[in-house]
């Protein structure tokens, strides 16, 4: 309905009409130009499907110990199981574990703790920085400091120092994720609220007397989101990433929660022996769910960025 | 600028005094030492015993006291785990960290400078898009990973590369132990500083091709091509003097986060460094050989940023002048 009506607007001109199509339209009409982009978000899709099914996926549930067999420890890929004949297409662990559904489980886990705690964070990083940006004066400094402090030092010795504190556990491990990351959202929100608060239609609102918790979340949050997007995608990535790292250093998640990291940490002894496939087709799940993300927040910062849009 | 090298030398004295507080509390709440220590049929006496010895009976203010005005005085208490004074056992570390960095640092810069403005001066070109491709790669690559895929290949399927260890050592300045000088060295160092440098490569490629592309666009490039100066002294003086100064505070500042991150790289390769040394201390709740190392990390980092700092409102006077009231 509405592309007759920017036709019929003589200042549309050749470039308007993308923007009749509504914003999420144009939005996905943008991501798609890149192949590589929509070849990351296929395998993207792909992996957190497999991650969200893997008690259906999977050969074998790696965990119930009634369905191991100690006979077929370190098998290469492609061996046979000694009782049933089935097929470890990635091959087993040192416990006889199919490692194909050590790996759907693993990346179950990784992405449960990426995603949990990239929400977190978010919304505790948000409402920081909207109250940082939006009140100004001590509350502003005060958050921004802190956020400066902590955003000087690499993210994974913060995290080492919290897990040496705290212990492990997979509500630990989330926590450390979240006390990395907030920081990153509370200062991208908080400098999109800064230039956006300073636009007429804040005032606008201000003018209409609208209560400020009703300013500051329908109308200052919407429009500094597009920034914050691209950083929680990226540090969806991060998160994994860290997580992995940490629990690949014995610090990270409990061995009765193995993640995609912990089962790399557990092939890492039998490497020198020759026996790769423990660790490297884990590493090899890790690397595509990091791979597919990042593809997709390369292009998410192309579309969102409006000084790149034609 | 003196009044802006104190203040900011103050805020770095005040991040140090809040670290070292944060730590030692917090390190004070992991589980008891006594525990790992003494032996598990030791009756109760004996216990309170290397409590007592240990000094792990007074109050938390009282040890805290204790530890701030030694600390003052460089001693940050004695290993549970070796005896020795904590310090002296990450200081004996620390020049195997330091130079595992410096080393990756090295190659990051030497690689990663030269492709990113390759990939800045042709960004459509196929080595353009591969050389972004490739970076793509080596930022999502988990470390700990790319580390045990280098020991698969040039360890254990090719034999070339040893898989741990620090190699043969010569003193540097007839003091410092480096491996860089010895050809065993080396050939322990290439697989270790190779796995480190990878991430820094990655951004310093992006960062460079970033900064290019934004030069070529300016005027004094167009005026100096119009001149008819030669595209390499267009390139390597005008262009590249241009981009270097965020160039060069981004390197100062991924130092530090290059040696935080050899934690990872130093467990993989078992290098003997002050990495190692944390994880296999928090895995043996040696509490003061923690302290110590963060501590002395969070030192060096207050370091660099401080002289970063400095360095880049001496390069560029503007940002002196906008850090007066709030940053």
């Amino acid at each position: 309905m509405k592309v007759p009506a920017a036709l019929a607007d003589p200042a549309a001109g050749t470039a308007q009409p993308l923007h009749a199509q509504g914003p999420w339209r144009r939005f996905a009409s943008e991501f798609a130009e890149s192949r590589l982009a929509m070849a990351g978000l296929a395998l993207l899709v792909a992996i957190v499907l497999v991650a969200i099914a893997a008690p259906i996926v999977s050969p074998q549930n790696p965990y119930d110990l009634a369905q191991l067999d100690v006979m077929d420890s370190k098998l290469p890929p492609g061996e046979h199981a000694s009782s049933t004949g089935r097929t470890y297409w990635l091959g087993t662990d040192d416990q006889g574990r199919d490692m194909l559904s050590g790996i759907f489980y693993g990346l179950r886990i990784s992405l449960i703790v990426g995603a949990s705690s990239t929400v977190m964070a978010l919304l505790i990083g948000l409402t920081l920085g909207l109250t940082a940006a939006y009140f100004g004066g001590w509350v502003d400094t005060l958050v921004m400091r802190i956020a400066d402090i902590q955003l000087s030092f690499p993210a994974i010795l913060i995290a080492l120092v919290l897990l040496a504190l705290m212990g492990q556990g997979a509500g630990k491990i989330v926590a450390a994720l979240v006390t990395v990351q907030w920081a990153y959202y509370a200062r991208t929100v908080r400098s999109a609220a800064l230039v956006e608060r300073q636009k007429e239609y804040i005032e606008a609102a201000r003018g209409l007397a609208l209560s400020q918790p009703r300013i500051v979340f329908r109308h200052l949050l919407p429009n500094c989101l597009p920034p914050l997007i691209l950083v929680a995608t990226v540090q969806v990535a991060h998160a994994i990433s860290l997580e992995a790292t940490l629990s690949f250093l014995g610090l990270g998640l409990p061995i009765t929660e193995p993640s995609l990291g912990l089962l790399i940490a557990n092939g890492f002894q039998y490497l020198l022996s020759g026996t790769y496939w423990i660790s490297f087709y884990p590493g090899v799940a890790l690397l595509a769910t990091i791979v597919s993300i990042n593809l997709v927040a390369d292009q998410l910062r192309d579309v969102l960025n409006p000084r790149l849009r034609k | 600028m003196i009044g802006f090298t104190l203040r900011r030398l103050g805020q770095g004295l005040l991040v140090l005094a809040v670290m070292s507080a944060l730590v030692f509390v917090g390190v004070y709440a992991i589980g008891n030492p006594v525990e790992l220590l003494v032996n598990p049929q030791a009756d109760d006496a004996e216990r309170a015993r290397a409590t007592a010895a240990l000094g792990l009976d007074k109050p938390l203010a009282t040890q805290f006291a204790t530890f701030a005005l030694r600390a003052l005085q460089g001693d940050l208490g004695r290993s549970f785990v070796y005896n020795v004074p904590a310090i002296q056992l990450i200081l004996d570390k620390l020049p195997a960290t330091l130079e595992l960095a410096v080393v990756a640092m090295v190659i990051a810069i030497a690689i990663g400078i030269p492709l990113g403005l390759v990939a800045g001066l042709k960004p459509d070109s196929w080595v353009g898009r591969s050389i972004m491709a490739g970076s793509i790669l080596g930022f999502s690559l988990p470390t700990f990973w790319v580390g045990l895929v280098l020991i698969m290949v040039f360890s254990v399927k090719l034999g070339w590369l040893p898989p741990n260890g620090r190699g043969e050592t010569t003193l540097l300045f007839g003091m410092v132990p480096v491996s860089f000088l010895t050809l065993d060295g080396l050939k322990h160092l290439a697989m270790p500083a190779t796995n480190l440098a990878l991430f820094k490569l990655s951004l310093l490629v992006r960062l460079t091709r970033g900064g290019t592309r934004e030069a070529l666009l300016q005027d004094y490039v167009k005026y100096a091509r119009a001149k008819g100066l030669t595209p390499a002294r267009v390139i390597g003086v005008h262009v590249l003097k241009n981009i270097l100064i965020p160039i060069v505070t981004v390197i100062g500042l991924e130092l530090g986060s290059v040696i935080a991150y050899a934690v990872v790289t130093e467990s993989i390769f078992a290098w003997p460094g002050s990495g190692k040394l944390l994880i296999d201390s928090i895995n043996q709740l040696d509490r003061p050989v923690i302290v110590a190392y963060l501590l002395v990390t969070v030192a060096i980092f207050v370091t660099i940023n401080f002289v970063v700092d400095i360095l880049y409102s001496f390069l560029d006077p503007r940002v002196r002048l906008a850090a007066a009231p709030a940053h």
